[in-house]
């Protein structure tokens, strides 16, 4: 196709992306180098019979103006980055002088937003992900065993807790586990401990996250299996038996290296995903016990007082995040690329 | 399919039977569970006692009388305006879906046909672009929003989730436009059609499959949205899953938990209504870009 053609082609979808997509990107960038104005402080003097007593206080209208002027708020470089609910750099520095041994410096780092929200996004990331590739294959041996007028149901079935809304799914799990709900009351008589919550300590809110995020996806996985299952060629397989495989070794040895470029394709499409978990920590209310990157945005967005400079700070910090993660499909992608064209 | 590599013995079949089973029974039981308790008081569907009253209906018989009741129905859709947030959402995904699969037709069509390297780095830009946290996306927007007076309009919403829709749509009609042989349209072009139209004439009528199969994803991605509809819209014109959202915020004190049930339940038979009719563009959809690699 001509240069010319192909540039009419791809225009809409391309300044799509470029308005709502590039610039949002350069936009974050540089709101993270600023933070809102400082309030302006007034001096007065409040005079009364016993003699002038001096007093500050917040001058709104000069605010509010210096607001207007100036919505981006004053310039911080990378002042934000470095600050404690970020990098928190003096904290870290601090901690490592001060702490008796890794855990304690482990603790003291839980308690800064970001590493801990970083702490549950890469364990989330790198549970989920292998958790969710393996029930997703054993679905899929599972199902691919079925006589086949049972197949249809069951996938349909094994949809639901992919399709159904984020927020929504996580949000029927949320009422279940409530100590009235179903799991909850089920799972206090079966310890015997009335006071049992999965929501009240942290490592039962991160265990429900975990089993949340592979409920949701493995669906996913399975499907994608499944199909794979499909184009295994039954003469290996049957050639297999006959040189005296055993089941376990004709899965271990035909099947797997058949699905191996599917794991490739799973494993990058659920560590974009699942970098990003959101909507599993709002519908479960666990913002207390377990943040991610995307809850820190989300929150600061959310405040009060929007805080636009720490929210960018976050997000440019997850967009690397995400950048280092792509980085070994997209050398393999182009390694690829080069090798066809050659 | 029944060559001897296929014969299991019956351990193994009730072995694997059973883990089916299983597995259906954790996929299915929150969602039919949440079904049959939306039509019960709450006292039912939390019920400190014993968790079989939301099964018959103890508390919903004294509340209510009958052993089934719509008062979470008819206080989520009607008292709390639950319409109008599911007339926002219709607008906001059936013109998201439309935008979206016209612009990534063309631009699909384009990448497909396209042998220069700048193709292959618009392909790996979308993928990166495609890995992007919304909430990260929004975060750029705001403030430029708010500045320019667009912020909260449903207008707004369409176009961000068009926007944010793409990567995806190029690189799902790109792989089904790579289906379509090459000599279709090269034969029009032959024929002294411009490029447009061998596009119109040849390619739009045998495309359809690929743009349905697209269409749906299209419209999971928007109806399912939660950061940027949340974010991006305002009170009146909200979708229904940041108004789920705002349910939570504001029944929970009144003991009004039933209307976020009953809406969550709403909100959810649509895409069961979707799975059931197209089920099989689905499964070949999640499936065209791993099977192609």
């Amino acid at each position: 196709m001509p240069h010319r053609t192909f540039f009419w082609f791809i225009l809409p979808s391309l300044l799509a992306m470029f308005l709502f997509i590039a610039l949002p990107i350069g936009s974050v960038l540089v709101q993270s180098l600023f933070v809102e104005h400082e309030q302006v402080l007034i001096e007065t003097e409040n005079c009364g019979p016993f003699g002038c007593t001096p007093s500050v206080s917040v001058d709104q209208e000069a605010t509010q103006a210096l607001r207007d002027a100036n919505p981006l708020g004053r310039f911080n470089g990378f002042g934000t980055y470095t600050d404690r609910n970020h990098l928190a750099f003096v904290e870290v520095a601090d901690g490592w002088a001060t702490s008796d041994g890794w855990a304690d410096f482990g603790s003291r780092l839980m308690n800064l937003p970001f590493y801990k929200a970083l702490a549950f996004t890469l364990a989330y990331t790198f549970l989920v992900t292998p958790l969710v590739i393996i029930l997703g294959l054993a679905i899929a041996l599972g199902v691919n065993g079925l006589p086949k007028m049972l197949k249809g149901a069951t996938i349909f079935v094994s949809l639901l807790p992919m399709i159904v809304t984020p927020l929504v799914g996580s949000l029927i799990l949320f009422w279940m586990i409530d100590a009235d709900g179903i799991i909850g009351a089920t799972l206090q008589r079966l310890t015997g401990d009335p006071s049992l919550s999965l929501k009240a300590s942290p490592a039962l809110t991160w265990l429900t996250l975990f089993i949340y995020g592979v409920w949701h996806s493995a669906p996913f996985a399975f499907i994608v299996f499944y199909a794979g299952l499909q184009t295994v060629p039954a003469e290996t397989l049957e050639a297999a038996q006959i040189d005296g495989a055993s089941r376990w070794q004709r899965v271990r040895y035909v099947t797997i290296p058949y699905m191996a470029p599917l794991v490739v394709f799973i494993l990058l499409i659920q560590l974009m995903d699942n970098f990003r978990v959101f909507e599993a920590i709002v519908g479960l209310s666990a913002q207390a016990n377990a943040s991610s990157l995307s809850i820190l945005i989300y929150s600061d967005l959310r405040g009060d007082v929007a805080q636009f400079g720490s929210a960018a700070a976050t997000s440019m910090m997850t967009i690397i995040g995400v950048a280092i993660l792509l980085t070994p499909v997209l050398i393999r992608t182009w390694r690829d690329f080069n090798r066809k064209r050659a | 399919m029944s060559s001897v590599a296929q014969r299991r013995s019956p351990a193994l079949i009730v072995l694997s039977t059973g883990f089916v089973v299983l597995w259906l029974v954790i996929a299915a039981f929150p969602f039919l569970w949440t079904l049959w308790g939306s039509f019960k008081v709450q006292g039912d569907f939390f019920s400190r006692a014993d968790w079989m009253n939301a099964i018959w209906g103890t508390r919903t018989i004294v509340e209510t009388g009958a052993s089934f009741t719509g008062a979470g129905y008819e206080g989520a859709w009607i008292q709390e305006g639950f319409w109008q947030a599911a007339l926002n959402t219709f607008i906001v995904v059936f013109f998201t879906v439309i935008i979206s699969l016209t612009f990534g037709t063309l631009g699909g069509f384009a990448l497909a046909r396209s042998g220069y390297r700048y193709a292959f780095w618009l392909l790996m830009l979308a993928l990166v672009f495609r890995a992007m946290p919304h909430i990260t996306l929004v975060s750029g927007y705001l403030l430029p929003f708010f500045e320019w007076n667009l912020w909260g309009h449903k207008t707004t919403g369409i176009i961000v989730l068009v926007a944010i829709n793409q990567p995806f749509t190029l690189w799902m009609l790109h792989s089904f436009f790579l289906n379509i042989p090459k000599d279709l349209d090269e034969s029009a072009l032959v024929d002294g059609c411009t490029r447009f139209q061998a596009f119109r004439l040849v390619i739009i009528p045998v495309m359809w499959p690929g743009v349905v199969t697209t269409g749906l994803f299209s419209f999971l991605l928007a109806y399912n949205d939660f950061a940027v509809t949340a974010m991006l819209l305002s009170q009146d014109n909200q979708t229904m899953v940041p108004a789920i959202a705002g349910f939570l915020g504001s029944t929970f004190e009144e003991g009004n938990v039933m209307f976020a049930v009953a809406a969550v339940v709403s909100a959810t038979a649509p895409l069961f209504v979707l799975i059931l009719f197209f089920q099989r563009q689905i499964v070949s959809g999640l499936t065209a870009g791993a099977v192609k690699g």
